[in-house]
């Protein structure tokens, strides 16, 4: 392994394709996101090059505010969830023998491939009236008649959950891998139960690597815009489906472009803070 | 009064027997080393005890009380792992507060009993240390501190040197030997190193295959191992196998030798640590002597090794300098065999394997 910097064009050339990938695909099209957002919308029509920051105004307006706070809130929730189900579950499966861990490694794959669509339609016909799970509810006696479940705030939080699931699990794998096994045997040696020995010691021993992939699955779930709108009502709309309506359906590019700045900072701002939590775990 | 009591503890994983009816006694204050070769069940049965396997069979007693099904965190032992198992969120101090704290002690209470149990492991000073800055010695320490943090019934140690470099590693046998007297608490260490059970056990327990061999004081086990394995995995011996020919009188390669003792009839092992082999010039005649060739010869500073071939078997023998025969190897030697040295075993076919 080479410790030192490299030098001259020909050391630095295996970064230059990506380099280069990095300005076309997402400098160039940030730098004119950023332009456009300070341009100004002519009725009826497109956009006009202008300096005005009437869109970052309308930040201000309850309305966004509201939808802003529901869709920091529904990705705080599906963090929340998703790690909170993803690292009890990873914490078994590390301990399963090889062949066991590899069949659900690919399953979960198998699940990262879906596309959002399939998600989202196929937890629309779960949740639906006439062929979701409560007829099964119904056939068991638990429930008077079928009824649908599905759009609700319910539903996509669910169907939300579902998709950040694989991805939480395979995120938190290498750390709780890692983690020594003797950990929780030595806690409950010294007088911890099992859940105790977890609570006090697996958990909090692992407390950034749990930090870091919560801030990563809160960024993924901040994204979402297909399936709010496939299992939620439009009250559950989150930014990302307000940036979509208004730059498609309202042909308002700057105010969308606005938005859409704002979330990338967001963004880039919690995975800034999910390495800055990571290198603290690997000084420690 | 016994106050730890193993009777028939098996482990079975499916087809394989890990740990085969283990039945032991360990009376209070004993320091006891479970030794054998890796994967002898050594550490399966430490683990039944602690109560993190549970047998597949027999039982466990403690003062009499039977304690085979009690989990783990319920059996107030304390112990220590081979990779110590420190909490890396937690400072030295906290680690070996932690059973304190799960009791609900304040926090006052748990910072003195820190400070006296590293006053105790000779480590004083370093309660607020994260474990990460702590070299491997001190990490050793506080692991050892905070298994006895409760004043536990049974200290328990599985290879709990074995990080550690070999000067470092006598140290702490005696170290751990002598926290042990003064503590008074039975101790069960595993090791696979013969050199450490021997120095610090008051009971060396031998086992391999998963079945004990032999439990005895450490002097027994060396010079009345119990067979083949025993008198093999514990020192160097020589082992000659041989057949009871007539009262007393046992045919080996190359000669007979008379022994007291000895069965009526049939073949017999005789075991004869190298040092009690006695080397003397060839043509000199005497009781249980058998001539050979020095087939080879060193010099170990404190002693001599010999190496002599007798009817086609290596015979081990360790002299005093003073004591060495005038012959240069391919020269003619004879080997005495003393009968109180010679340890007479079970013949090979009866050894378990």
């Amino acid at each position: 392994m080479i410790r030192r910097a490299p030098r001259g064009l020909a050391e630095h050339a295996p970064i230059l394709f990506p380099a280069l990938m990095l300005v076309v695909f997402f400098v160039i099209p940030f730098s004119l996101m950023i332009a456009v957002s300070v341009f100004r919308r002519v009725p009826g029509g497109f956009y006009e090059p202008d300096l005005v920051f009437a869109n970052y105004e309308r930040f201000l307006t309850a309305f966004f505010g509201g939808v802003m706070s529901f869709s920091l809130g529904l990705a705080a929730l599906v963090a929340a969830l998703a790690v909170g189900i993803a690292f009890p579950f990873t914490y078994r499966l590390v301990r399963l023998s090889r062949g066991a861990q590899i069949r659900w490694l690919v399953f979960l794959l198998s699940i990262l491939s879906l596309s959002e669509v399939i998600i989202g339609f196929a937890w629309s016909t779960l949740l639906s009236r006439t062929a979701g799970i409560t007829n099964l509810f119904v056939a068991l006696g638990l429930m008077a008649e079928p009824q649908s479940l599905s759009p609700s705030f319910g539903a996509l939080l669910a169907g939300l959950v579902y998709q950040a699931f694989p991805y939480t699990v395979l995120v938190l794998y290498p750390a709780l891998a890692r983690l020594d096994p003797y950990l929780e045997e030595a806690a409950r040696t010294l007088g911890s139960s099992p859940l105790r020995a977890f609570f006090t010691v697996v958990v909090p021993a692992l407390r950034n690597t749990i930090v870091a992939t919560t801030i990563m699955v809160f960024v993924f779930a901040l994204g979402s815009y297909l399936l709010p709108q496939l299992l939620g009502r439009p009250q559950h709309w989150t930014l990302s489906v307000l940036i979509t309506d208004q730059a498609i359906y309202q042909s308002n590019m700057p105010f969308a472009a606005a938005m859409a700045v704002f979330l990338v900072l967001v963004s880039l701002a919690l995975v800034g803070l999910a390495l800055l939590a990571g290198r603290r775990e690997e000084t420690a | 009064m016994s106050a730890l009591v193993l009777d028939g503890l098996t482990k079975r994983y499916g087809p394989v027997t890990a740990v085969h009816g283990a039945s032991l006694r360990i009376p209070h204050g004993q320091f006891v080393c479970l030794l054998g070769p890796s994967g002898c069940g050594k550490t399966t049965l430490l683990r039944m005890i602690a109560g993190l396997e549970d047998p597949s069979g027999g039982r466990l007693l403690i003062d009499g009380r039977d304690i085979t099904t009690a989990p783990a965190h319920t059996r107030e032992f304390g112990m220590v792992f081979q990779s110590l198992a420190l909490f890396p969120h937690l400072t030295a101090g906290e680690n070996i507060a932690y059973p304190l704290r799960i009791r609900g002690a304040a926090k006052a209470e748990q910072r003195k009993r820190a400070d006296e149990l590293l006053e105790l492991v000779r480590l004083p000073g370093v309660a607020d240390r994260p474990v990460s800055k702590l070299s491997g010695g001190q990490r050793q320490r506080v692991a050892i501190a905070r298994a006895l943090a409760l004043s536990p019934k049974l200290f328990l140690l599985d290879e709990p040197l074995s990080a550690l470099d070999a000067k470092l590693r006598e140290a702490m046998q005696i170290e751990l030997k002598q926290l042990q007297q003064r503590l008074g608490i039975t101790t069960i260490v595993v090791t696979h190193d013969q050199r450490e059970a021997m120095t610090m056990a008051d009971l060396v327990v031998v086992m391999s295959q998963g079945r004990i061999h032999q439990a005895a004081p450490p002097m027994e086990v060396y010079r009345q191992p119990a067979d083949a394995f025993v008198a093999d995995f514990i020192g160097m011996t020589n082992l000659l196998e041989g057949e009871i020919t007539a009262h007393g009188a046992v045919a080996v390669p190359g000669g007979r030798l008379h022994l007291p003792n000895l069965p009526p009839s049939g073949p017999v092992l005789l075991s004869v640590r190298p040092e009690d082999v006695i080397v003397h010039p060839a043509g000199l005649d005497g009781p249980n002597r058998l001539d050979g060739t020095l087939s080879f010869m060193r010099d170990l500073g404190a002693s001599v090794e010999f190496r002599i071939d007798v009817a086609g078997r290596e015979i081990v023998a360790l002299t005093r300098p003073q004591d060495r025969p005038p012959v240069a190897p391919g020269g003619a030697l004879s080997v005495e065999f003393p009968p109180a040295a010679c340890v007479v075993l079970p013949p090979m076919a009866e050894r378990p394997q």
